[in-house]
């Protein structure tokens, strides 16, 4: 064990929001050299404590030390010139901006006269090489990829010498293997004597890089452990806090045999975009009824551009997309009205308008319908009913004493996203049929084990009822428990949709990072992990 | 017709109109420039302009320096800018709205204020305005403009190094592309926009009295007539560059001289007799042009008109 | 500071935040009607007076109001989708011009049909016109992205001019004694008067029920939801299934048909002729109105009652004591500001010192 007095000091942090505890009571130890893991389900308060010891937040109660020394709360600067450095989880960086500008920012006194840059490139320059992180300092961060933009998000804690690095759920947007190569500049930087503090709910990530775990749940601190030798079970349940049954799938052969014809086939499809790269390209896929195709990959692949397509917003520049033995117009309503289910990435944004109200948000779909409009006028009695049967049939919770009439923002992410799944599975007609295609684009980001089991079950029971899934997710545990059929999307292009039996987890990473397109035989280099999933 | 054009053309009065027109527009464009740069939409500019242009004045007519003038314009711009300020950064209500709450009230204060301080003139009170710099500026064109005019043009390069090469300035670009930049590296993202919207104002204060103090001689309702919304244009068109907003605003100052030119020479255009209004549309119309023309490239600062409210991630 | 939303607005804001902003209002002039020499309880009464203190006061008022509402109206339909219309001043003068063209040429015969067939052909030429002219800056934005706000406003200034120029030349009228006005509209197609020997004319009428049809469409049908939809959201709208181009060109025209209506409706109901001066700012005002009656068609219908109130009392006023006029465009500028700030107070709790 470490004998070195702690860096860094969290006495009794407490911090409420409204009737909310985020955080209750925490306290904690971190040494120089040490890689400490905060672990715990979304929701469980980890974003939150890291915020207030960066200073966005104030805790209500509790003391934040470091190097002995009292850090005064709510003041980022502060945070900084302890030696406090993040990498937020949704990066800070001006895309319009290049790599030197978006470290350079912050290190120099505003008032000083001009901008010393080129010893803000030599700084950066010797981090890079001190660490292993390699970016091109002038390139415009909108260009780069996602690994290379947290990379610069590294570098700018790093060259203002930050000494403890809090990293937000830096996983969430890599490839394994990007992963791999993450975990070994942890280590480097552990080696030279920084301390880390890692944000994940990934359990094995944690027992892979960690030295220490901390586990938090619904804001308070519920155990905190050497790893070496720790018990995953009991790490596991201490996350979750009860035995919730993960929903699993025992994949269908429908993809395989072919029975019928595909609810949704693609056929070279391609799409240009404003690079020079195509946005999508040569993009065949199938889904047949009562299966779950799911296309795994990285962010920024091309899977929003497809979620688009898929959703009706977009046409294909070229190749052929037929729904249902039918070429669909690049107009959503009429997607609507073909029975494909949609479930967008963002719901805040795109699958929601906060400021309406609960049964309006229910409506949003199905307005025009001649259930709800007579020659324009609006049926408000038939579409309050409508939403009372989704919110009932939903689960949807929330609305307090409005209701109905509640502005659709006041409900949780949870409640929300079923809220938007309840209204997508519900026809127009009085007797609801379960829809022939559901496009679903990362439909559990950000919700809580019970939020997330329960939209799984959701998606199986439609799938059970006949219609066909098309799953795009980033999050690979999501993907192996629910899946028949795995196609890996990177830079543009879809592997084919192989059954998940015939993926190991190596060869979906390699695929996530583009090296495995279709074609590439199953090679046996040594040393190359076998496990196969499932 | 072509002859009488090239001589309009090459003759110096005309490039003298030029740079005089486009001064007050360089101001502007400038200032609508620095605010928008820190993510904030400034439509209270017409208003301001007004305010200034009286401020400046008044000042002058109370005795003050022409300068001390030019100071009080910029004073009361600044003044509107912290109220615009207010209202969008700490309160995050709607910056179109502000903006033209701002130039509603601008506009009437200024009016309310010359009619309460001269109740009964016909013509408006003149001032000694500005006088060209031929005394001690030997350069052509350049010499027969005020000194603001050389203030205008001394002021691109200048915002232009403060933009890109000072951490002022990157601060400043950072908090209208992505604020949480900016505060995850200690700054404070109000300060700075509220900073930037200040000084963009105060600019704007000065163009205003550019034409009380320079271009004329007095203050006259309407004065302004549309130039703030112009310079709202030529920003867009300058893609938010210092040197770009230059070359709009001269631009812009080249067909107002024309028409100008064309009008007072009677011949028409193209032989057709065409009433002056039309001559007088062409600026306008002109900046219509000028953003259809830049429309699709137009690479707005990525948090412009997006409020910012502080622990929202 | 910083702010934090309300989960739920305590019901005695609804009385407050009105009042504090009236409050600060009256405040603030007082400083400025002060500064002006003048007695402020005085000038205050003198004000009220003339705005509603007769029945005089409220024909007047009311005659004022009328142009206010529609222009309001059409900034409040154009605002609700976001489509930031600044270009009703523009809007109601083609309007105008449009309905002296159809009801006013030949002398002021027309097209030689009867009344009841031009009549509504001239209402329809002043809204087409309007709406045309509104069409181009939502195509503008809708195709290219062009900010419509600069191009409505800039579109002002050259509808100004245009009617300058038809003034002058082509719409001239013969017996005008040099002052620029145009032909007027026949006899037959002027709107009657409600209240004898005064200048309210059925246009309000026209008005009230057109910001009750704005209410009612807005809320209960199709049309008003993909307004409120689009206008709250636009990407979600358009994800949901909305034909999110469509609606904004139809909010567009509608808009811009409520502004160039105006501009028929003063011709009608006023003078029966255009003038340069005719609007004094009208369309402009109406974005304020607008934005006072939070985008509530009946609201505008107050608020357009209420600044009129405040622009025919302060012109009273003047000629009592000596406030200029512009005390009114003060008055209706601070109780905008107030307003804003005195509703986002009702929805956002202030907290002091950091997060």
């Amino acid at each position: 064990m470490n004998a070195e007095p702690a860096l860094l000091r969290l006495r009794g942090i407490t911090k409420r929001f409204g009737d909310l505890v985020a955080n209750g009571d925490i306290s904690l130890d971190l040494r120089a050299g040490e890689v400490l893991a905060l672990l715990g389900e979304n929701g469980a308060g980890k974003s939150t404590l890291v915020s207030i010891l960066f200073g966005h937040y104030i805790a209500d109660s509790g003391v934040i030390e470091v190097d002995g020394r009292a850090l005064p709360p709510g003041q980022p600067k502060a945070a900084l010139a302890a030696g406090i450095g993040m990498v937020h989880q949704h990066f800070t960086l001006a895309d319009n901006l290049s790599v030197l500008d978006n470290v350079m920012l912050g290190t120099e006194p505003l008032w000083q006269a001009f901008s010393r840059r080129r010893a803000a490139r030599a700084r950066l320059a010797e981090s890079a090489t001190r660490f292993g992180l390699k970016v091109d300092p002038d390139a415009r961060v909108g260009d780069l990829s996602v690994g290379e933009r947290q990379r610069v998000e590294i570098l700018k804690a790093l060259t203002r010498g930050a000494r403890i690095l809090i990293l937000d759920e830096p996983t969430a947007v890599l490839t394994p293997q990007e992963s791999q190569s993450l975990f070994g500049t942890l280590k480097r930087l552990v080696v030279q004597g920084m301390a880390i503090v890692f944000i994940s709910h990934k359990l094995d990530e944690v027992l892979a890089v960690s030295d220490r775990v901390a586990v938090l749940r619904n804001g308070r601190l519920v155990a905190a452990l050497p790893v070496a030798g720790a018990d995953r079970a009991m790490l596991a349940e201490a996350m979750v806090g009860r035995a919730v049954p993960r929903v699993a799938r025992e994949p269908t052969a429908v993809g395989v045999t072919r029975p019928a014809a595909p609810v949704c086939a693609l056929r070279g499809a391609g799409l240009r975009g404003a690079g020079r790269r195509p946005t999508l390209a040569d993009i065949d896929l199938e889904v047949h009824s009562g299966e779950i195709v799911a296309i795994a990959g990285v962010a920024g692949n091309g899977q929003r551009a497809l979620a688009d397509v898929l959703s009706g917003l977009i046409a294909l520049d070229s190749g052929t997309l037929v729904i249902g033995g039918a070429a669909l117009p690049a107009r959503p309503r009429a997607w609507v009205e073909a029975g494909v289910a949609r479930i967008p990435e963002d719901r805040q944004s795109t699958g929601a308008i906060g400021d309406m109200t609960i049964w309006e948000n229910a409506l949003l779909e199905r307005y025009a319908s001649r259930r709800f409009a007579t020659w324009g006028w609006l049926r408000t009695e038939r579409a309050r009913e409508h939403a009372r049967r989704i919110v009932e049939r939903f689960d949807v919770r929330g609305g307090g004493a409005l209701g109905l009439d509640a502005a659709a923002r006041s409900l949780s992410g949870g409640n929300l996203q079923k809220l938007i799944l309840g209204r997508a599975l519900s026809g127009a007609r009085y007797r609801d049929v379960a829809p022939t295609l559901i496009v679903a684009h990362q439909p559990t980001w950000g919700l809580d084990v019970g939020a997330v089991a329960d939209l799984h079950r959701r998606l199986l029971e439609a799938c059970a009822a006949g219609a066909g899934v098309l799953l795009i997710s980033e999050d690979l545990d999501e993907i192996l428990a629910l899946a028949d059929r795995i196609a890996v999307m990177s830079q543009g292009r879809l592997t084919a949709a192989l059954a998940r039996s015939q993926w190991t987890l190596a060869e979906l990473g390699l695929a996530m990072a583009g090296q495995g397109l279709p074609g590439m035989a199953k090679s046996s280099k040594p040393g190359a992990e076998t496990r196969h999933v499932a | 017709m072509l002859t009488e054009t090239l001589d309009l053309l090459l003759g110096l009065p005309f490039w003298v109109a030029v740079l005089r027109i486009a001064t007050p527009l360089i101001l502007g464009t400038l200032g609508v420039l620095l605010c928008e740069r820190a993510g904030v939409l400034n439509l209270g500019i017409e208003g301001i302009m007004v305010a200034g242009a009286f401020a400046g004045w008044l000042a002058v007519y109370q005795g003050s320096g022409l300068w001390t003038g030019v100071a009080a314009a910029a004073l009361t711009g600044a003044l509107f800018g912290l109220l615009h300020g207010w209202l969008t950064v700490t309160l995050a209500l709607s910056q179109h709205v502000s903006g033209l709450g701002i130039t509603l009230l601008a506009t009437s204060l200024a009016s309310y204020a010359y009619r309460v301080s001269f109740p009964k003139v016909e013509s408006p009170p003149t001032v000694q305005p500005f006088s060209d710099m031929s005394a001690w500026l030997p350069l052509p064109v350049l010499n027969q403009q005020t000194p603001l005019t050389l203030l205008a043009l001394l002021l691109v390069p200048t915002l232009a190094y403060m933009l890109y090469r000072t951490p002022l300035g990157l601060a400043v670009r950072m908090v209208g592309e992505n604020p949480d930049a900016a505060e995850g590296q200690g700054l404070s993202v109000p300060a700075l926009r509220i900073g930037a919207v200040m000084a963009g104002s105060a600019l704007m204060g000065v163009a205003g009295a550019f034409l009380t103090l320079a271009a004329f001689n007095a203050f006259y309702f309407n004065m302004v007539n549309g130039r703030g919304w112009v310079c709202v244009a030529l920003v867009v068109f300058a893609s938010w560059r210092p040197g770009k907003a230059l070359v709009g605003a001269l631009l812009f100052g080249f067909f107002d001289a024309l028409q100008l030119r064309l009008q007072q020479a009677g011949s028409g255009l193209f032989g057709v007799d065409v009433s002056y209004q039309f001559y007088l549309m062409l600026p306008y119309v002109m900046a219509i042009v000028a953003l259809v023309v830049v429309a699709r490239r137009a690479a707005y600062p990525q948090a412009l008109m997006k409020p910012w409210r502080k622990g929202e991630r | 500071m910083w702010l934090e939303p309300r989960a739920q607005i305590p019901a005695w804001m609804w009385l407050v935040a009105p009042a504090l902003a009236i409050g600060f209002t009256l405040l603030v002039t007082s400083v400025l009607v002060a500064w002006a020499g003048a007695p402020v309880g005085r000038a205050y009464a003198l004000l009220l007076e003339g705005g509603f203190g007769s029945r005089f006061a409220w024909t007047e008022t009311l005659t004022r109001a009328t142009p206010l509402i529609l222009t309001g109206l059409a900034a409040a339909v154009a605002f609700r989708a976001r489509l930031y219309n600044i270009g009703a001043e523009g809007q109601l003068y083609a309007g105008a011009l449009a309905a002296v063209a159809v009801g006013g040429l030949h002398g002021g015969a027309g097209f030689g049909a009867p009344g009841w067939i031009l009549f509504p052909l001239m209402i329809a030429a002043a809204c087409a016109a309007g709406a045309l002219l509104l069409l181009g800056p939502a195509l503008l934005k809708s195709r290219l992205g062009v900010d419509e706000v600069v191009t409505t406003l800039l579109l002002n200034f050259i509808v100004l001019l245009l009617v300058s120029a038809m003034l002058d030349g082509p719409m001239k009228d013969p017996t005008g004694l040099g002052w620029p006005q145009s032909v007027a509209i026949a006899d037959a197609l002027q709107l009657d008067k409600l209240v004898p020997k005064s200048r309210v004319h059925s246009g309000l009428l026209a008005a009230v029920a057109l910001a009750l049809a704005l209410a009612a469409l807005l809320r209960h049908t199709t049309l008003g939801f993909e307004i409120r939809a689009v206008g709250a959201n636009a990407r979600a709208a358009e994800f949901a299934g909305m034909p999110v181009r469509a609606v904004v060109w139809k909010v567009a025209l509608l808009s811009g048909a409520l502004a160039g209506l105006s501009g028929a409706l003063e011709v009608a109901g006023r003078a029966g002729y255009v003038t340069l001066d005719m609007s004094p700012g009208y369309g402009y005002s109406g974005i304020v109105i607008a934005m006072l009656a939070a985008l509530n068609p009946i609201g505008v219908v107050v608020a357009a009652v209420f600044v009129a109130g405040m622009l025919v009392g302060a012109d009273s006023m003047s000629r009592a004591v000596t406030v200029p006029t512009y005390i009114a465009d003060v008055i209706v500028a601070v109780a905008l500001i107030a307003v804003l700030v005195a509703t986002m107070w009702t929805r956002w709790r202030v907290h002091w010192g950091r997060g």
